[in-house]
C-alpha cells in the first residue's frame, strides 16, 4: 500500500510536470484555433524546431540557458510569422480545409528539413541545469521539474495579462469572437493573426526545448506526437478555450502518467488518441461544455473547389493502359519497374482517398491504418492458416472494409476538420494496437517470411511479374471505383459531400452512406496493404505510417479530388519525379510537403480537375 | 385527424426560447402560411417539423404517427419535403442531379435494405434499377421543365453556377421530386424581383391547385394573402394569432408585432407591406 501511494505521488508529480508542457503546446493551438478557426498541424514541427534550436544553443555553443531560451523564442516566433505569411494568409477566402492542408504540408517540410540537416537519429541533450534535487514527501523533484512548472505558471499569468489588459490582447479576443465584426471595428485582422502565430510559436518552441531537456534528447519525429498531445489537451478543454487548454494539458499529463504506471510505456501515446476520439464523439465542445450546435447553412458546398474535370478521351485511356501493360517488354531493368510498382500500389491508396474524401467529402487521413489492417490480415492468414495468396488477398480486402468501417463509425457524426483528426487518430490507434498486441502481431519485431504473392498458383517474384500484377490490381480497383462513382450511389455520396444537412433532409441516411464510402475505400487500401506485405515478405508496426496517408492525400489532390484518373496520375507523378531527377531521392518528403502547399494555394482543383 | 399535428413544441437554444409552446394543425390539401418578424422562430419551427433540429419539448405527428426523436431522413421517408431559407442546393451537382437526389426516398430497386447488396447493385445495376433510374430521370426532367426556360437550358450545369433565384427554383424542383405529402417552403421568393416573384406565385398556386399540402414561410404579405387558406403569426417564439388571411391582417397584435407599437393604423402596415414586396 505504501509503495502504491508512493508511486501514485510520483506519477502525479510526473504527470503534472509533463502536463505543463502539454498545456504550453495546447495554449498555442488554442490561440490559433480561436483566432483563425484553424487546427495548426505545423505546431508540432515548430515545437520540434524549438527543441533543436535549444539543443544547438546549449550543446554546440554552450550559451547560458536564459540566452538559449531567448534564441528559441526568437527563431520560433519568426517561424510563426513565416508560416502565417506564406502558408496561410494567401489562402484567405479559399475553402476551409485548405489552410489545414497547407499546415500539413509545412509540417512535412520542416520535419524533413530537420532530418536532412541533423539526421533522423535522436541527439543527446545533456541537462544543463544543476543536478540538485529537492525532496518532497517520499520523493524528490529535479530543477527541470521546477523550471517547467515555473514557466508554465508564468506563461499562464502573462497570457492572462496580455489578453486582458493590452490593446492587442483585446483585438485578439475580439477576432476570436467574431472576425468580421472585429474587422468592421477597425481591427487589423492580419496583425492579429500574425500575433497569434508568434505567441503560439514562441510557446511551442519553449515547450519543445523544455521537453528536450526533460528527456535529454531531441529527434525530428517528436513533432507529430507533440502536435497530437497538444491537440488532445486542447480538445479536452474545448477547442480554442485558453483556460481549457491549460486544464486539458494538466489532465492529459496525469492520465498518461497514471496510464503508463498501470499498463506499460508502449501505451503512452495511445491515451491521447483515445481521448481525441472519445471527446470528439461524446463531448465535441470539450468536457466543460454540453453545447451542440446546428451547423450553419452554407450557400453551396465548399469542400471541393468548383471546377470542370478534364474528360479524357477513351482512346487516350486505352493507349495509356496499353503502354503501361507493354512497358516491361521494353524496359527490362529491375529498378524502373520497381518504381512503377510502388507508384501503382500508392495509386490504389490515392484512389481510396479520392473516393472517401473527394467523392464522399470525408477527410480521410488514416488510410495507412487500413493498409496495415489489410497487410496483417493477409499475412496472418498466409502464415498461420496457410491460405493461398489469392484468397487471403480478397479476404483481407473485405475484412479491412468491415473493420475499417467499424473503427470510423464513431466519427460519422463529425465534419470536415474533425473527421481529419479522428481518422488520423484511428490510423495511429491501429498502429499502436499492432505494436502492443504481441501474441498476434509479434509487436515491433513484426511478421517475417510472409510467402510471396501467387497468381493461380504461380509465384510472383520477378520485378516484371510484380509490375503486371500490381497494374492489374490497380486497374481492377479503378474499374470498381469508376462503377461506384458513376452510379446513383455516387450521386448520393456527392450530395452528402456538398451539404450534409440538405442531403439528410432529402432522406439520405448519412451513416449508411458514409459507411459505404469508408467501406469501399478501406477495401481498396486494404488490397494495397495486403499485396505490399507479401511483396516485402516482412511487415511491422512501422511499415505503414501516417506519412503514407498524407502522401496518398497529396497524390489525390494533385490529380484532382474525386477524379479517378487524376489519383493515378498524381501517384505516378509524385513517385516517379524524385526518381527522374537524380539526387532528389533524399528530399522526397520535402518535395511532397512543398507540392501540397503549392497545390492548395495555386491549383486546388488538381491537374485533371475535381469531380 | 389532421395530416400534421404539432403540439406544444418548444426549442431552447442556451436559454433563448426560439420556439415556445407552438401548436399547429395542417389538414391534407390545406395551404398554411407562417408569418412574423425576423427572429420570430419560423425557420426553427420548420427545422423541428423536418427533423433537422430536435425540440426541447413537445410533439409532432404526421398522418397519426409520432415523429419526435427520428432523424431528418426518416421525416423525408414519410413524405415531408422542405426548401431552405438561404438555399442549400448541392453546389457541385448538376441541376438534374440535384433534382434526382430529391427522389432518393422513392428509389426501391436501387436502394435495397441490405447495404452490401446496395453496393453490389451500384457496381452492376439490376434491370429493375436501370428502369427505375430512367423513370426518375424522366420525371426529374419533367419537373425541371415546369420552370420553363429558367432551368431547362441549365440541366447539366453545376448548381453553384446558377443565379440566386435559380437556386431557389432548383430547391423547389428537388422538393417536388420527393412527391411530398407535405411541402414546406421557407421564403421561396427571397432575393427575387417583382417579375420573378409573380412567376413563383403562379407556380405555387399551380401546386396548390394540384391538391398539394403546403406550409409557407414568407415575408411578402401579398403572396401570403393571395395563396393562404389560413395564416399563422409568430412572434418571439409564440404563435400570437391564427386565422383567415384578412382577419389576421387586421389583428392589432399582428400589427404590433410587425411595427413594434400599438397605435398604428392599418394604412401604415400597408405601407410596410408595399416596401416588403
Amino acid at each position: 500500500m505504501e509503495s502504491f501511494l508512493r508511486t501514485f505521488f510520483e506519477q502525479t508529480i510526473n504527470g503534472l510536470v509533463i502536463g505543463n508542457v502539454y498545456a504550453l503546446i495546447a495554449l498555442g493551438l488554442a490561440i490559433i484555433f480561436g483566432v483563425g478557426n484553424l487546427i495548426n498541424f505545423a505546431h508540432g514541427s515548430v515545437y520540434m524546431i524549438g527543441a533543436y534550436v535549444g539543443w544547438i544553443a546549449v550543446t554546440k555553443y554552450t550559451l547560458p540557458l536564459p540566452v538559449a531560451f531567448l534564441l528559441v523564442a526568437l527563431v520560433c516566433g519568426l517561424l510563426g510569422v513565416l508560416i502565417e505569411r506564406l502558408g496561410l494568409r494567401p489562402l484567405q477566402g479559399s475553402n476551409r480545409i485548405a489552410p489545414l492542408l497547407s499546415t500539413i504540408g509545412i509540417s512535412f517540410m520542416l520535419d524533413q528539413l530537420t532530418q536532412i540537416l541533423f539526421t533522423p537519429d535522436p541527439q543527446s541533450f545533456p541537462n544543463p541545469l544543476p543536478q540538485t534535487r529537492i525532496p518532497i514527501g517520499t520523493t524528490s523533484i529535479g530543477m527541470i521539474d521546477v523550471l517547467i512548472a515555473a514557466i508554465g505558471i508564468s506563461v499562464a499569468v502573462l497570457l492572462f495579462v496580455f489578453l486582458r489588459y493590452t490593446k492587442l490582447g483585446w483585438a485578439l479576443r475580439a477576432t476570436a469572437q467574431d472576425r468580421d465584426a472585429a474587422q468592421q471595428m477597425g481591427v487589423d485582422v492580419n496583425a492579429v493573426n500574425r500575433t497569434a502565430f508568434i505567441v503560439a510559436s514562441v510557446l511551442g518552441g519553449i515547450a519543445g526545448m523544455l521537453v528536450g531537456i526533460y528527456f535529454q534528447t531531441v529527434y525530428p519525429t517528436m513533432s507529430f506526437q507533440a502536435g497530437i498531445k497538444g491537440f488532445s489537451a486542447n480538445l479536452l478543454g474545448g477547442l480554442g478555450n485558453i483556460p481549457g487548454a491549460m486544464v486539458g494539458g494538466l489532465l492529459l499529463g496525469l492520465i498518461e502518467s497514471y496510464g503508463v504506471a498501470l499498463f506499460s510505456g508502449s501505451y503512452r501515446n495511445l491515451f491521447a488518441f483515445v481521448i481525441i476520439i472519445g471527446v470528439l464523439v461524446f463531448r465535441p465542445n470539450g468536457i466543460f461544455s454540453r453545447k451542440r450546435q446546428l451547423p450553419p447553412e452554407p450557400l453551396t458546398g465548399t469542400f471541393i473547389p468548383n471546377s470542370k474535370p478534364i474528360r479524357l478521351p477513351k482512346w487516350l485511356i486505352g493507349g495509356v493502359i496499353a503502354i503501361a501493360v507493354l512497358l516491361p517488354v521494353f524496359v527490362t531493368a529491375r529498378y524502373p519497374l520497381a518504381v512503377m510498382t510502388n507508384a501503382y500500389l500508392l495509386a490504389l491508396v490515392a484512389l481510396s482517398v479520392t473516393l472517401v474524401t473527394g467523392t464522399a467529402g470525408q477527410m480521410a487521413l488514416g488510410q495507412a491504418g487500413f493498409m496495415a489492417i489489410g497487410a496483417y490480415t493477409s499475412a496472418l492468414l498466409a502464415l498461420r492458416l496457410n491460405w493461398p495468396f489469392e484468397l487471403s488477398l480478397v479476404v483481407a480486402g473485405l475484412f479491412t472494409a468491415a473493420l475499417g468501417t467499424l473503427l470510423v463509425l464513431p466519427a460519422f457524426r463529425l465534419r470536415a476538420h474533425y473527421v481529419a483528426i479522428a481518422t488520423i487518430g484511428i490510423g495511429e490507434i491501429v498502429s499502436l494496437v499492432i505494436l502492443n498486441w504481441d501474441s498476434v502481431t509479434n509487436g515491433a519485431l513484426g511478421l517475417v517470411n510472409i510467402p510471396a504473392p501467387t497468381f493461380f498458383g504461380i509465384q510472383i517474384l520477378s520485378a516484371r511479374d510484380t509490375y503486371w500484377f500490381t497494374l492489374g490490381l490497380l486497374l481492377v480497383g479503378a474499374l470498381f471505383q469508376w462503377r461506384l462513382v458513376r452510379s446513383s450511389l455516387g450521386r448520393v455520396w456527392r450530395a452528402l459531400r456538398d451539404d450534409e444537412v440538405a442531403a439528410q433532409a432529402y432522406g439520405i441516411n448519412l451513416n449508411r452512406y458514409k459507411a459505404l464510402a469508408f467501406g469501399s475505400s478501406a477495401f481498396i487500401a486494404g488490397l494495397s496493404g495486403a499485396f505490399t506485405a507479401h511483396m516485402y515478405s516482412y511487415i511491422n508496426n512501422e511499415t505503414f505510417t501516417g506519412s503514407t496517408s498524407i502522401l496518398a492525400l497529396t497524390m489525390a489532390i494533385l490529380g484532382g479530388m474525386g477524379n479517378i484518373a487524376g489519383a493515378i496520375l498524381g501517384s505516378v507523378v509524385l513517385t516517379v519525379l524524385p526518381e527522374v531527377f537524380r539526387g532528389l531521392e533524399d528530399y522526397r518528403y520535402l518535395i511532397y510537403g512543398l507540392a501540397l502547399v503549392l497545390l492548395v494555394r495555386f491549383r486546388p482543383q488538381g491537374l485533371l480537375g475535381s469531380e | 385527424m389532421a395530416l400534421l399535428e404539432v403540439r406544444d413544441l418548444a426549442r431552447n437554444f442556451d436559454g433563448v426560447l426560439a420556439v415556445d409552446g407552438v401548436s399547429l394543425d395542417v389538414d391534407t390539401g390545406e395551404f398554411v402560411s407562417i408569418i412574423g418578424p425576423n427572429g420570430a422562430g419560423k425557420t426553427t419551427l420548420f427545422n423541428l417539423i423536418t427533423g433537422t433540429d430536435q425540440p426541447t419539448h413537445g410533439g409532432i405527428s404526421f398522418e397519426g404517427q409520432p415523429l419526435v426523436g427520428l432523424r431528418p431522413d426518416a421525416f423525408a421517408a414519410r413524405g415531408i419535403a422542405r426548401t431552405f431559407q438561404h438555399g442549400r442546393v448541392f453546389g457541385n451537382l448538376s441541376v438534374l442531379d440535384n433534382v434526382l437526389v430529391g427522389a432518393h426516398t422513392r428509389r426501391k430497386a436501387s436502394r435495397p435494405r441490405n447495404l452490401v447488396i446496395e453496393l453490389l447493385g451500384a457496381l452492376v445495376p439490376t434491370v429493375g434499377a436501370k428502369a427505375e433510374e430512367r423513370q426518375l430521370r424522366q420525371e426529374a426532367e419533367a419537373i425541371i421543365a415546369r420552370f420553363g426556360e429558367r432551368l431547362t437550358p441549365r440541366l447539366h450545369n453545376a448548381a453553384s453556377s446558377l443565379s440566386y433565384a435559380n437556386r431557389r427554383r432548383v430547391e423547389i424542383a428537388r422538393a417536388l421530386a420527393l412527391k411530398p405529402r407535405l411541402l414546406l417552403l421557407d421564403e421561396p421568393t427571397a432575393g427575387m424581383n417583382l417579375t420573378e416573384t409573380a412567376e413563383m406565385l403562379a407556380f405555387i398556386r399551380e401546386l396548390k391547385a394540384g391538391g398539394m399540402t403546403i406550409v409557407l414561410i414568407e415575408h411578402k404579405l401579398s403572396l401570403v394573402m393571395a395563396l393562404s387558406d389560413r395564416v399563422v403569426v409568430m412572434d418571439n417564439g409564440h404563435k400570437i394569432a391564427e386565422g383567415l388571411p384578412e382577419a389576421v391582417r387586421n389583428d392589432p397584435r399582428v400589427i404590433e408585432a410587425y411595427l413594434g407599437h400599438k397605435n398604428t393604423g392599418i394604412n401604415r402596415s400597408d405601407a410596410e407591406d408595399a416596401e416588403k414586396i
